[in-house]
């Protein structure tokens, strides 16, 4: 009998740790070889582990939620054949779909902390439960419970002290966790519930706390009439090739900021605060922030100043539909330069977005509605629409925040301006 | 040499292995049993039933002998009462031969095969067996030892001639004049005091500083009060040295010093240990704890598709325990999802008077951290316990005092064993004080002492 370790992969980029967000196997089961066993997730990309051998899974590294490093082991397997040089092969990552990422500014070897990880426990099966752990709930409750696969220990008992009924058990297996039935009239309910924040949700946190503790925003909104470019597109959608997608207003603004960002280029930029060092950049690499089951994503469209209208839709819609299916890739999900937020019909009035880090500045579009405006005669009606934009306040003055929102409602405005060379 | 092959091979049919068996064939589980002696092990041929069967004898015996000292308070008179021991052995021998009867019924109305011999591993899913036949070998997927316990030797006084197990002492056919009990536990008084209530004159000894050293004073206080009542000799913190050189007495040391008991027999009764060797278990190597085999919540050894129950896997050895075990792991054979979550086992002890426990004693409740309310009710405030002219004992309950859920339910009291059902029922059902007191207890019963104390331990009895 051999024992084999699996260790965090490297999932490139510098990352020098990465998030457990999934166990495939426990303690005990079986695994064959290229059997997915754990998920982990980067920054951005969720990263599926596969078992390289045959064996039994005999050690866990870390619960779901955990950060383990890179290197750090991950799960021991142990193998039937023979002795297997033990802990040292390492796996290579299978990333969904994950290519060569763009070569990056050259990173550190990353540290490598001593995993966290708790030291391996025999697992220990008999191990009876103290009497004050044990959920009140008669036999046919704790039996109904079995039979379901439901954990008592999750159910909020309704009845006096705190018993389990088999209604409770019911309204679980109806509509998930912590439901008591619906009281006639009113009643107090004293339920809580924990919830620890892991994967996806983690990452936004994070990336929220990053951006707005160290970047001071300063956000400009401005009014935007759109009729013009509202007519050209319905006119381009009733004339558009079978093959091309239906356009949004979002292509128009994606070719929009192409056109702005090459008279201010410093609006295309990354911060490194830390180095002192603005980066500005030729390619307008735009991050359209995406809502996904899980939460919020932002996959970018490269290399916006190369495509056409229709390719930035095309583009769009592609990476809009692996994001919110989970099947984009890491590559796809970095890179950005600059980015658009959308709220699309529920766009309201005004928005405050929170620039994406390390980018200088992003820009909000809130809904289209049709104002009276008044045209020097009269009031004529007019679709109207709000930009809120937040800049960050180091890099970007106030008076250039300003041109660059004039810019952008000229440019919208008069939408022929935005397909003129030069 | 025939061969069969079964999924579930249970070797034993004892309480544990019967009902495992049973409930395998009506979950539609091709199972076999095997058995060495009758069905029903221990508890019906040598244990509880057989032991049941002499206390009430003796019991009866004992009241028609007291009402023929003279007069008595109920007015009864009863010329000269005698017992005729063989006669006794007889009639529970009669039960008994029903009740393994009936077993062996049950399992083939189960469609169970029952194959008679004794059991031997091969390896964890072959077992040898010799029947009368010639050699049998059967192969299973699944295999349940149940292999049961054997009483305990002393290797001073090994079995033998004057030295008996509760076994032997079960079938005896004359009455022993002078017996001495080695072991204060529960077996050792049951069975002492039935003989002293035939007319034996017994001496108890035990190592142990205690009687019942599993129940607290305030419960075995009844029961020692009744010993020294009936003239049976307890020496506590007293060893058994071994026979005298006639082998007509047995000699202890004790705080005394030693002393000689002269004994007609001595019983030994001084625990079980689980029945492990001689059947290719050993070759097993399964894991064990202590000398017990080790399961886990679901009964499972350390060898896949090898499990045990009762006896073997430890204490409490008794067979309402082993008999859950055993329909658990039908259960759990048949595809179904089950575990060990029982709240309690209740255990009781057929002394005069009986003793129940299920749940957690005071002293259980609060080492485990509990703040605890305790309500005592006496049968001396019972209408029935009156009636029946045995007032001695108590019903008590231990419960949560911040939620007030039951945690524990003890009492002791003649009749007592009755309301162990209704003890466990509540611990099972997360009863409340509440619940017990808010309960019609019908009158006049024992029963109603339950309610008694409930009530009691929230500061309300109303009949004390």
């Amino acid at each position: 009998m051999g024992e084999f370790t699996i260790r965090m992969p490297d999932v490139g980029e510098g990352v020098a740790e990465a998030e457990l967000v999934e166990w495939q196997v426990k303690i005990g089961d079986p695994v064959r070889e290229d059997m997915v066993v754990a998920a982990v997730m980067t920054d951005k990309a969720t990263v599926e582990i596969p078992s390289p051998v045959n064996g039994t899974v005999v050690w866990l590294g870390g619960e779901i939620g955990d950060t383990i490093a890179v290197k750090a082991p991950l799960i021991r397997i142990q193998t039937e054949g023979e002795g297997e040089e033990p802990t040292t092969r390492e796996t290579v990552a299978a990333a969904a779909g994950e290519q060569d990422p763009e070569p990056a500014a050259p990173t550190e070897e990353p540290e490598k902390p001593e995993s966290a990880a708790p030291p391996p426990a025999p697992a220990a099966s008999a191990r009876p439960l103290p009497e004050m752990d044990k959920p009140l709930a008669a036999p046919s409750v704790r039996l109904l419970a079995r039979d379901n696969g439901i954990d008592l220990r999750q159910i909020h008992g309704s009845g006096p002290a705190g018993r389990i009924l088999r209604e409770d058990i019911e309204q679980f297996l109806l509509h998930g966790r912590d439901t008591a039935p619906a009281l006639q009239g009113f009643a107090k309910k004293s339920s809580k519930e924990e919830i620890k924040l892991t994967g996806l949700r983690r990452r936004i946190a994070e990336k929220m706390v990053l951006s707005t503790s160290r970047i001071p925003h300063i956000t400009y909104v401005e009014e935007v009439d759109v009729t013009a470019l509202e007519e050209l597109r319905a006119t381009m959608n009733g004339k558009r090739k079978s093959d091309q997608p239906k356009l949004t207003l979002l292509p128009f603004l994606m070719r929009t900021l192409v056109k702005a960002v090459s008279d201010q280029p410093d609006f295309n930029a990354t911060f490194d605060d830390d180095a002192g060092i603005v980066t500005r950049f030729g390619a307008v690499h735009i991050g359209i922030a995406t809502q996904t089951p899980a939460g919020l994503a932002v996959p970018v469209v490269k290399h916006t100043e190369a495509r056409s209208i229709w390719d930035c839709a095309a583009e769009m819609n592609r990476l809009a539909e692996a994001t919110r299916t989970g099947t984009a890739t890491r590559d796809e999900l970095t890179g950005s330069t600059i980015t658009i937020s959308s709220l699309g019909a529920l766009g309201g009035i005004v928005s405050t977005p929170v620039i994406n880090h390390p980018e200088v500045a992003i820009v909000g579009v809130n809904k289209i509605a049709t104002r009276p405006v008044w045209d020097g005669a009269q009031f004529v009606p007019r679709k109207m629409m709000n930009l809120s934009s937040s800049f960050d306040h180091r890099i970007i003055d106030g008076w250039d925040a300003a041109t660059f929102v004039q810019r952008l409602k000229t440019l919208i405005e008069t939408p022929a301006l935005i397909f003129i060379e030069g | 040499m025939k061969e069969i092959s079964c999924k579930l091979l249970v070797i034993g049919a004892g309480p544990g292995g019967y009902v495992c068996a049973i409930r395998a064939g009506q979950l539609g589980i091709d199972t076999v049993i095997v058995e060495a002696g009758r069905p029903g092990g221990t508890c019906l041929t040598i244990g509880c039933i057989p032991s049941k069967a002499l206390i009430h004898a003796a019991e009866t015996f004992d009241a028609a002998r007291s009402m023929s000292a003279g007069e008595n308070a109920l007015g009864i008179r009863v010329e000269a009462a005698s017992i005729d021991l063989s006669k006794t052995v007889a009639w529970k021998d009669g039960i008994v031969g029903r009740l393994t009867s009936g077993v062996a019924g049950l399992l083939q109305k189960a469609r169970v095969k029952i194959v008679h011999g004794r059991a031997r591993f091969r390896d964890g899913k072959t077992v040898e067996v010799e029947t009368e036949t010639g050699q049998q070998i059967i192969r299973a997927e699944t295999v349940v030892i149940a292999t049961g316990s054997d009483p305990v030797e002393l290797a001073a006084l090994p079995f033998g001639g004057r030295v008996i197990s509760s076994t032997e002492a079960l079938s005896l056919t004359e009455l022993p004049k002078k017996l001495v009990v080695v072991g204060g536990g529960y077996i050792g008084l049951e069975l002492g005091t039935a003989f002293a209530r035939m007319g034996s004159q017994v001496t108890v000894v035990e190592a142990m500083a205690q009687l019942l050293p599993l129940y607290d004073a305030d419960l075995t206080k009844p029961v020692k009060r009744r010993l020294t009542e009936r003239g049976i000799t307890v020496l506590t913190d007293t060893k058994a040295i071994g026979l005298s050189e006639t082998g007509a007495a047995l000699i202890v040391e004790g705080p005394e010093g030693r002393q000689e008991l002269p004994a007609d027999h001595i019983l030994v009764a001084i625990g079980r240990r689980p029945r492990t060797t001689g059947s290719g278990l050993e070759d097993l190597d399964l894991d064990r704890t202590g000398p017990y085999l080790r399961i886990d919540d679901r009964c499972r050894t350390s060898m896949r598709g090898v499990y045990a129950i009762g006896d073997v896997t430890g204490e409490p050895m008794l067979a309402h325990r082993a008999m859950a075990q055993g329909e658990m792991v039908a259960e759990i054979v048949a595809g179904k999802k089950r575990a060990w979550d029982k709240r309690c086992i209740p255990a009781i002890c057929f002394t005069d008077p009986e003793i129940v426990s299920a749940g957690l004693s005071p002293d259980e409740a609060r080492s485990q951290g509990f703040d605890v309310k305790i309500g005592q009710f006496p049968f001396a405030a019972n209408g029935r316990a009156m009636t029946m002219k045995d007032e001695d004992g108590f019903v008590r309950v231990v419960a949560r005092a911040d939620t007030n859920v039951v945690l524990g339910l003890q009492a002791v009291g003649s009749g007592v064993s009755e309301l162990s059902s209704s003890f466990s029922m509540a611990i099972e059902m997360g009863a409340r004080l509440e619940d017990i007191a808010a309960t019609i207890h019908a009158h006049p019963t024992r029963s109603e002492a339950l309610q008694e104390a409930a009530l009691k331990a929230m500061g309300h009895a109303l009949h004390i």
